[in-house]
């Protein structure tokens, strides 16, 4: 097992404020990581920074083989070259069915002319067939998304993610807003994914984190404060006092 | 390819039908080729109208479908009218000066012949020199030619860095104002070489040709009909399929595109691009029906009139645009050409041609609010209609 990503020494400041602190972590192919902290602690900057949204002052983000540096892309070659990001809140085209979410969603060329003239194919269309199953959806394909429930536009939006078939997967509070069962479902969907890729799961919800049953890193003011299994860094006195109050 | 697109898409063949009979129904009521019921300039508004839905369509893709809000199109329009204009107003007066100079007994050489088109042309402007850019005018094709690329590269340029430094909403619609308020500016000055606010004009006859303007009427109408054909077929062919999708994605929620590894600047510029390369076609077809073109048709009021038809006529479907554009710019030309009624009202008058803004302004208000499908949008209620009708 090799690094897939290696973010080493990263800090950003926002109007002096430090929302990222000599952050390093590294994470494997295939891994399920989980990433807690309080409020604040700089998990969503973290995924901005590896996604290409921000661009931290110092330090590197290393990808693959060939450790590229993924600071200088920008977010879409950022995608291409397989981080697939999915949001807190549920993001998807509203205006459009879920069949052409995913096709949109889909591993293809990326440029306009491709894309221009692209036509449907056979192996496309079995594939989002698989995709809505997997995810629960089949039922659902010709209809808008905008008329899905909230936890249905969150599988969605995993489905998309899947179908882009990322080699890191970056998750947002995948269980926000979900019933337990939903959540049970969303559990099993990404520790399915983990097994062939790495898939970094950001969570406030600790009894979500248990079931996934994985390394997690704790982030507190822009930096790692533990790293461990769930029971390791809970027991860690730093931890506790970070989340149970000062 | 082209078969299954078209039959997948039955709106389009529907459009055209309604085009080609359209098309037919004038020819045979014309003065050249049939009853003679439309008069010739009839004939001309008719087909500068198949031009404003020509561009209403490109409007409506980088507007409606990519939530572009352009205001610069009309530019586009405008510096395709230029080119064709050019080659027109020369290659006429160039006839002209060879024909009333053969009479000499010395032959003129060919630099009293150019010095005698530049005092014909630029005299005006106080000049007789020939500028740069008129290098090529006296070739048809090559000013065909730049009908299609000079829009197409001031686009590509403004929109890559326009697009790459990622201006959006109202600041990039400010951004192409200001772009075609810069151009129009430009070409009111004399020493812009376009004969400043004289602009081109004679545009309406057709150089070696001695038709009349009954049969070059009817067919620029031809040509306007098998453009705005053409066009409709190419915007159709862009929205559908997955291009499409990604570009309304791109309208919806451009940065999530972007974490789906779309390139989304490369998408709006060929979007962009691609639309203006239209508008520049529709231009160089409407001003030879228009007999004239001057910087004030570029002004940014222009491309705002073809917002408030996109509008009026319901954005994102490109009938929508078509119709926009016929019903909003023949009432307009109905009003402001006294061919609506006054009204008294006892104490005061009210004179459509001072009126009839007013007017327009406040229906693009009230579609605006309460009708954002536009007319457009009607067409919904028949097919819902259609479809509960059997169920019902």
């Amino acid at each position: 097992m090799s690094a897939l990503l290696e973010v080493s020494g990263v800090s950003v400041t926002f109007d002096g404020f430090r929302a990222i602190n000599n952050l390093s972590l590294s994470i494997n192919e295939p891994e399920l990581r989980a990433v807690i902290g309080p409020n604040g602690a700089g998990k969503t900057t973290f995924m901005d920074i590896i996604t290409g949204k921000t661009k931290p002052d110092t330090g590197h983000v290393l990808w693959g083989e060939q450790s590229r540096n993924l600071l200088g892309m920008s977010e879409s070659a950022i995608a291409r070259e397989g981080i697939g990001r999915k949001f807190q809140k549920p993001t998807v085209f509203e205006a459009q069915t879920v069949r052409e979410n995913l096709a949109m969603a889909l591993k293809n060329k990326r440029g306009p002319f491709d894309v221009l003239f692209y036509r449907k194919s056979a192996e496309g269309a079995t594939r989002i067939e698989e995709l809505a199953a997997e995810v629960g959806l089949t039922e659902q394909l010709p209809r808008t998304a905008g008329e899905l429930s909230h936890g249905q536009k969150q599988w969605l939006e995993i489905g998309m993610l899947l179908a882009q078939d990322p080699r890191l997967l970056l998750v947002d509070e995948p269980a926000a807003g979900m019933t337990p069962a939903e959540r049970e479902h969303t559990t099993d969907l990404l520790v399915r994914a983990a097994k062939t890729r790495a898939v970094i799961v950001v969570e406030h919800d600790m009894e979500f984190v248990r079931r996934l049953n994985c390394k997690v890193t704790v982030l507190h003011e822009g930096s790692v404060l533990a790293e461990g299994s769930l029971d390791h860094v809970t027991a860690n006195p730093q931890v506790i006092e970070v989340y149970l109050g000062r | 390819m082209k078969n299954s697109f078209l039959v997948t898409n039955r709106s389009v063949l529907v459009f055209l039908l309604c085009l080609a009979l359209f098309t037919l129904g004038v020819t045979v009521l014309a003065e050249a080729t049939g009853a003679g019921v439309i008069s010739t300039s009839f004939v001309k508004t008719l087909g500068k109208t198949l031009c404003l839905c020509l561009i209403a369509i490109a409007m409506d893709v980088v507007w409606g479908y990519c939530g572009i809000l352009s205001l610069g199109h009309f530019a586009f329009f405008g510096i395709g009218g230029y080119a064709i204009g050019m080659w027109l107003m020369y290659a006429r007066t160039h006839d002209i000066v060879v024909g009333s100079l053969s009479n000499d007994v010395i032959p003129a050489t060919s630099a009293e012949i150019s010095d005698a088109i530049g005092t014909q042309i630029f005299g005006v402007v106080g000049s007789s020199e020939f500028p740069l850019i008129w290098a090529f005018a006296h070739s048809l094709p090559l000013q065909l030619a730049a009908v299609v690329i000079v829009p197409g590269l001031l686009a590509l340029v403004f929109g890559w860095l326009a697009f790459r430094s990622r201006v959006t909403g109202v600041y990039l619609s400010i951004l192409t104002q200001a772009m075609t308020l810069a151009l129009s500016l430009y070409l009111f000055q004399n020493d812009s070489g376009l004969r400043g606010n004289n602009g081109l004009s004679g545009l309406q006859n057709m150089p070696g040709s001695d038709l009349g303007q009954d049969v070059l009427s009817i067919r620029f109408f031809w040509a306007s009909a098998v453009a705005l054909g053409l066009g409709y077929v190419l915007f159709a062919f862009v929205i559908s399929g997955k291009m499409g999708s990604v570009i309304r994605a791109i309208r919806d929620d451009e940065a999530r595109v972007r974490f789906l590894g779309y390139h989304v600047e490369s998408y709006k510029l060929f979007v962009f691009t691609i639309t203006a390369m239209v508008a520049g076609i529709a231009g160089a077809l409407y001003y030879p029906q228009a007999g004239i073109i001057n910087p004030a048709e570029i002004a940014p009021i222009a491309s705002i009139y073809l917002a408030v038809w996109v509008a009026i006529g319901g954005r994102g479907r490109l009938y929508g645009a078509v119709i926009g554009a016929t019903f909003v710019s023949l009432l307009s030309s109905w009003f402001t050409g006294g061919g609506a009624p006054n009204i008294d009202l006892g104490f005061y008058e009210i004179v459509w041609t001072d009126w009839w803004l007013v007017l327009l302004g406040l229906s693009f208000v009230l579609v605006t609010l309460l009708f954002p499908k536009g007319i457009g949008g009607l067409f919904d209620y028949i097919t819902i209609n259609r479809e509960k009708g059997p169920k019902a």
